[in-house]
């Protein structure tokens, strides 16, 4: 065994010395040679994007810096929703100028660094995960003011001009039923609940408001939060041009409160604060009930984004025991779309 | 066949193996795994004691909700349900319909993940 795998580890060690070369490389460039790179740790990611923690040597920089990535060979599939990395940085960028909290874009990847499609940003630091936001007791006085930030935060983004970013697609509440629908019904597996919630929203559509730029994955899990709340807006590789009143209700999705359903904000807050603090911030006026539509929309998507996990372990794709698993949390989203449907 | 240990009793041998012996030693994406896959023994063990009954419970539901006194299989009874929504023959407005889709996600949710908010919040109502 060791005679056969050798190359193969020898090709393995080759290729990350080839990417910190080039990686060094990159930073002495930006930096102006005063600083070197110390070391890269991969944080998370999955086979098509990555993120490293890069530790910095120097004089005139941070001690550390994120890279953000996609490796060229797996770079965004025209299928995938995904805008691709160099159109986030830009977006990135765009959302820093009008005031909402984001990392800072330190420089975007060329071809010829060889690296890829990705870019350099800050590292901001804080907790993402969502469990611990809504319990531990530092995060008492964030949980208090996340509801009116998030509402100003979400009244910046929607007020951004997307002029420039082509890779920016247009896609309302009916166009993403539609495709949700589509990809439900090529599973071949019938689940009733999910039939009724399709037809309940086709015949219940609110008039559709001009398209704004949205952020498309607005929820705990993809902000940054401090002890003062929140610290940045991450993850906007699912921005698109659509209603509003999307991203708030997301952030209401109850899989979205992990366990404390009755907050409906994320499972720590009211929304009606972050609609006030949106309207104060420019953003339209809405009542709580102008996101239910939403909302049931958001639990839908959600199931059907389970059930299509599920389909990557029953095709062989992604043959792990949690793949299998998120299967059997389809039916979590038939009760909330339940719940909700009783209540129209 | 014998049934001396039962399928549920096997389960919930391995269960508490990985609960107890096999997850301590495990860190990172292994660990998380571990955990995912004690869960999916825990829906197992519930799946084999309360299918039966469900699924019997389902159909007699169905059965009544469509009129289709003699059809026994439940993957015919829900395709045919969900014809009816599509074709708006029935909808929301139903009660029987809503009670039975309730109960139905309720015995579900109860296998798949017995602490799930939704399904305390959905009791609640009942």
């Amino acid at each position: 065994m060791e005679v056969i795998f050798f190359p193969l580890i020898v090709a393995k060690m080759s290729e990350l010395q080839d990417f910190e070369r080039r990686l060094s490389a990159v930073i002495e460039r930006i930096y102006n040679g005063s600083a070197k790179l110390a070391a890269a740790d991969r944080l998370s990611g999955g086979a098509s994007q990555e993120t490293w923690l890069l530790s910095l040597t120097g004089t005139d920089s941070p001690p550390d810096i994120i890279l953000r990535r996609s490796p060229a060979a797996t770079a965004t599939t025209p299928e995938s929703n995904a805008i691709g990395l160099s159109n986030e940085a830009q977006l990135i960028a765009k959302a820093a100028e009008v005031g909402v909290p984001v990392p800072k874009v330190l420089y975007v990847l060329e071809e010829c660094d060889g690296l890829g499609e990705g870019f350099f940003m800050s590292r901001v630091s804080g907790e993402t995960i969502a469990r611990r936001i809504l319990r531990d007791e530092r995060f008492g006085q964030a949980r208090a003011a996340l509801p009116g930030q998030c509402g100003t935060a979400l009244a910046g983004i929607h007020s951004i001009s997307p002029t420039g970013i082509e890779a920016l697609k247009v896609s309302g509440g009916l166009d993403q039923l539609k495709r949700y629908d589509e990809t439900y019904q090529t599973t071949g597996i019938r689940r009733p609940v999910f039939d009724l919630a399709v037809v309940w929203l086709q015949d219940n559509a609110p008039k559709p408001l001009p398209p704004v730029l949205v952020h498309g994955d607005f929820r705990l899990g993809n902000i940054m939060v401090d002890e003062t709340g929140l610290a940045s807006v991450l993850d906007w590789e699912l921005a698109h041009l659509g209603d509003p009143r999307e991203d708030i209700a997301w952030m209401c999705v109850n899989s979205w409160r992990f366990g404390q359903s009755e907050n409906r904000l994320g499972g720590f807050g009211d929304v009606e604060a972050l609609l006030s603090a949106y309207a104060e911030a420019g953003g339209a006026s809405f009542t709580p009930a102008d996101i239910d539509w939403w909302e049931i929309l958001g639990s839908l998507k959600w199931g059907i984004m389970c059930m299509m996990m599920y389909e990557s372990y029953r095709s062989g794709a992604a043959p792990n025991v949690e793949r299998a698993a998120i299967g059997r949390r389809v039916s979590e989203t038939e009760i909330d779309l339940m719940n909700l449907l009783e209540k129209q | 066949m014998y049934n001396q240990p039962s399928v549920a009793e096997l389960v919930e041998a391995v269960k508490t193996f990985v609960d107890e012996t096999a997850m301590p030693e495990l860190t990172g994406r292994s660990a998380f795994h571990a955990r995912v896959a004690s869960n999916v023994l825990g829906t197992i063990s519930r799946d084999i004691r309360a299918r039966e009954t469900n699924d019997a419970e389902e159909r007699a539901r169905l059965q009544l909700l469509l009129d289709l006194p003699d059809e026994e299989e439940l993957s015919v009874l829900n395709d045919e349900l969900s014809r009816r929504l599509r074709a708006r023959e029935i909808s929301a407005n139903s009660a029987k319909l809503m009670s039975h889709l309730k109960k139905t996600a309720i015995a579900q949710v109860k296998v798949d993940q017995p602490s799930y908010s939704g399904l305390l919040q959905a009791l609640k109502e009942v």
